[in-house]
This record gives C-alpha cells, structure tokens and sequence, in this order.
C-alpha cells in the first residue's frame, strides 16, 4: 500500500463535512418539496395541479449540472448577489430530487386502497383529516423504499458541487490529483468507498424506518431473508 | 339552516323535519354506470327508527342506494333528503356538486359498515373509534376514549382494545367498524353486506351485535344483505331490488313466506336453496 494513504484519507475526511451536510439539506428539502409537489399534483385546485406539474417537469427534464450553474452563476446577474456554494448546492440538489419525490409521493398516496378513503368518508372527517389521518401514515411507508434510492441517488448527485467549489469529497481528490498522479487508483477508489460508506448509512436507516412503519400499518417485518445462504434452499427439495 | 349542534345524540330536540315521519326519501334517484341502469327513477321512503332491508341479485342497484346516502356515489339525477335535509339535488346535465356545505352537515347524520370493514391499519381497535369524535364532534379525548371502550365492550372487544386491525380477525374487525360508526351517533346507520366476507362461524357474533342495534336503539337501519333469516328477524320491511327497480316490498313474512312478484320468487328460491 502506498505511503501517502494516510495523506489522502485525511485529505478526503476534510471534505467529508461538506459532503454530508449538502446531502443532509439535500434531503431535508427533497422531503418538503416532493411532498409540496406530490399532494399539489393531487388538489382539487386546477391552479395548484398545473403549478406543482410545471415544477417536476421543469426540473426532472432539465440537466442538473446546468440548473447548478444556472443557480449559481446566472441567477447573480439577475439578483445582484451570489449565494454560498453549500447553499446553492443544497438549494439545486432540493429542487433537482424533489420533482423526482413528488412522483413517489403522488403514487404512494394513490396506491392507498379506495375503501381508506371511504371510510374516512363515512365517519364525516374533513377532506384534511383524511389526508393527515387516514391515508398519509399509510402512503408514508409505502414511499420509503423509492426515497431510499433518491437519497442515494442524491448523495452522488453532491459531487456535481464540484463545479462551484463547495469544498466537498470529490473535489478535494481533483486537487490531490496533481500532487499524487502515481496514486490516483487510490484517490479515486478512496473517494468511492467513502460515498458507499454513505450510501450504507442511509440504506440502514431507510430499512429501520421501513420496519417501524410496517409495524405501524400493524404488517409483520418480512424476515430478514438470506440470499446468498450456504447450503440448499429449503424450497429447492422438489427439484426443478 | 335547521339543526345544529346536535351532538346530543338522540334528544329529540330538533326541528319540524324530525317529527315528520320521513327520515330518508329517494326522489327521481336515477344512476347509470355506462351502459348498465342501477337505478331507474327510483322513490323510496324510509320511516324514522325502521329497519329496512334490502335484498336482491348483485348488480340490482342495492349497494348504490346505500352509497349515494353515504355520498360515496352521486346520482345523475333526482333528489335525496335525510331527517329533513337535502343530501343531493342534481338535475341531469349539470355539473354536480361534491361535498357542497349542505351535504357535509346532512351527512352527519349518516353511518355506514363496510363489506371489507374498511378500518385504519394504522390505529389500534381503540383509536380506530375514538379518530372522528375526537376530530369532527370535537369530544375531548377522555371522553372519546371511554365511550369508545364502552362501545368496544358492548360489541365484545373489550379485551382488544390497543389491537391493530390487522391483527384481528374478520369478525371482530367487522364489530370494530360497528362500534366505530356508532360512536358518531348517527341517526340513520347503513349496513353494506357487512358479513359477506367473514368465513361463516364468525357471521353470528356480527348479527348478534347488529340485532342488538336493531333492538335496543331507534336508529333507522338500512340493510344490504344475502342473510335471509337475518332479515326476516330484524326487518320491519324488506324491498326486493331487481333491475334498478325496487319490484317488490313488505312486511318480512310477507315477502319471505308468500310473495307475489315472480322475480322475487324465483330469487329467494335461488338464495334459500343454498
């Protein structure tokens, strides 16, 4: 192993920070806005339903690096001030994968069974209560599986912070890149495992909070099944 | 508007309407599901506290009578009042109103058990009753909670109280949807084939519940059910629906023991075979 691999692990932890707190507002605003965007799909409102459709089209069908650049260098001109790299980081990574929420969040709600909504109908609760009381703690559970693959799908988006300096992982390896050409297989492979390492953590969260909610909706956690388990398959005794 | 706060369940304190003796009317009901008439101009008049029920092959427009009170369905045309106070009022052609502020009061008045119990997994046996007192009549959680463990007692679920539905069987779920819809104190209750889909040893604890309602409180009771004996008990009248088209309707004995229409005949035979 080469010598420096204690120089650019303590180089890449500097950007660790960086990495995980524009992932963390990342997702914190994804939250909001897909489920902004996810229930104004579904209004009553014509209004609402075109301005939260206008919103997921713009931003799921238009390129995240230029929305990047767009927010930080072009929306200067027009404001007369520049945002914060983090900031505007966190701001496009929001924008970007809450369009992509709010269709997980407009299908969750509508996978809930008629008869949910029917018999909220038949006890008179408001059209608001159905949605907080009735049908939002059963959509909930149902949409953390799809936001566990948007999470992660946003963590590796952070490395587009690259382009405006926001000091995170991937950038602190293009700078070690002129320094440490010999080792660049060891920077890069770093560098990767450290978004896997955070890609795990969330994974392990997301399965948690899946279990808890299917305790909730009063479901049996499935068993933590063994795929790659040694020995036969009990179901493999039949033959093919 | 006439009545308010009503919330003192059945104090006969309201207005003229509750002392008429007309608590559901049907009037002109019309309804299509494309090529299929369910109901065809229908008129039908439910009595205060009677206990109607309704029988008749599938897909004869019995269901929907039930559903359009609970709003579930709109008519296409024709007018529907409970206690005195419209429900719907469509003129064929023109744009139906959901949920207008009208309905929403009148609706109140209204209860409804499911076929598939239709309960909130999510909530235990306890808050599955508590959940609309506690949000639309605005009890105080206290009270929500013991009035709604002494509906669950009265129905025999006593020892069930913090269960979630899922963990219940068909049958007790079946009495958790009862004791919920009660607890609003509607004044009219609608029975959707509530044991349809209960494996047959657990039908009896439902009826035994339903036949308690029926008996003990002046609640108007309007039944959908394939339980002939049932309804032959607990019935003050029962309609026969064919076609959307009520063909027939008595008293029990009459209808059960010596009917005159054909269809009605050839129906019971039908059922009662089985």
């Amino acid at each position: 192993m080469s010598a420096n691999f204690g120089l650019i692990v303590s180089r890449i932890l500097e950007g660790l920070p960086t990495t995980v707190w524009a992932t963390l507002g990342g997702i914190a605003l994804t939250i909001v806005l897909s489920f902004a965007a996810g229930l104004g799909m579904l209004s009553r409102l014509a209004v609402v339903r075109w301005v939260s459709r206008f919103y997921v089209e713009i931003f799921r069908g238009t390129s995240e690096v230029v929305q990047l650049f767009w927010i930080f260098f072009a929306l200067p001109l027009l404001v007369g001030f520049q945002l914060v790299p983090l900031f505007a980081g966190i701001v496009v990574l929001g924008l970007n994968h809450g369009a992509y929420g709010g269709e997980i969040v407009r299908g969750a709600v509508q996978s809930v069974p008629r008869a949910q909504h029917e018999g909220a109908i038949a006890l008179n609760l408001s059209a608001a209560n159905r949605m907080v009381r009735v049908i939002l703690p059963q959509a909930v559970v149902e949409m953390i599986p799809p936001f566990n693959n948007l999470f992660i799908q946003l963590l590796k988006s952070s490395a587009l912070l690259v382009f405006i300096s926001a000091g995170e992982m991937t950038e602190i390896s293009e700078q070690l890149r002129p320094t440490l050409g010999p080792d660049l297989v060891l920077v890069y492979t770093v560098v990767l495992v450290f978004y896997l390492l955070l890609a795990i953590v969330i994974t392990v969260v997301m399965r948690q909070l899946e279990r808890v909610g299917a305790r909730r909706l009063g479901r049996v956690p499935r068993e933590r099944r063994r795929v790659l388990s040694r020995g036969h398959a009990p179901d493999s005794a039949g033959g093919l | 508007m006439p009545s308010h706060g009503d919330h003192g369940a059945n104090a006969e304190t309201s207005s003229a309407a509750a002392q008429s003796d007309v608590m559901i009317s049907f009037d002109n009901v019309d309804k299509s599901w494309g090529e299929n008439h369910v109901l065809k101009k229908l008129n039908f008049h439910v009595k205060p506290a009677e206990k109607v029920s309704i029988i008749g092959p599938s897909g004869s427009g019995k269901t929907t009578i039930l559903r359009i009170l609970m709003t579930l369905e709109n008519p296409d045309e024709g007018v529907v009042t409970v206690d005195g106070d419209e429900l719907w009022n469509v003129e064929r052609g023109r744009r139906i109103r959901r949920e207008t502020k009208q309905m929403k009061l009148t609706r109140r008045k209204i209860g409804m058990v499911f076929q598939q119990f239709n309960l909130f997994p999510h909530l235990s046996a306890l808050q599955n009753v508590m959940e609309a007192p506690v949000r639309v009549l605005g009890m105080s959680k206290d009270e929500a909670h013991e009035r709604a463990k002494e509906l669950l007692d009265m129905v025999g679920l006593g020892e069930h109280l913090n269960h979630k539905p899922p963990k219940l069987s068909g049958g007790q779920q079946q009495r958790v949807a009862i004791a919920r819809a009660m607890a609003m104190r509607p004044k009219v209750m609608l029975f959707d084939e509530v044991t349809s889909a209960l494996d047959p040893e657990l039908v009896g604890d439902v009826l035994d519940v339903i036949r308690d309602l029926a008996t003990s409180t002046d609640m108007t009771m309007l039944l959908v059910t394939h339980e002939m004996r049932f309804a032959e008990e607990i019935s003050d009248r029962v309609v026969m629906f064919d076609n959307g088209v009520a063909v027939e309707q008595g008293p029990p004995h009459k209808i059960f023991k010596d009917p005159d229409n054909d269809r009605t005949r050839q129906f019971l035979r039908a059922v009662l075979e089985h």
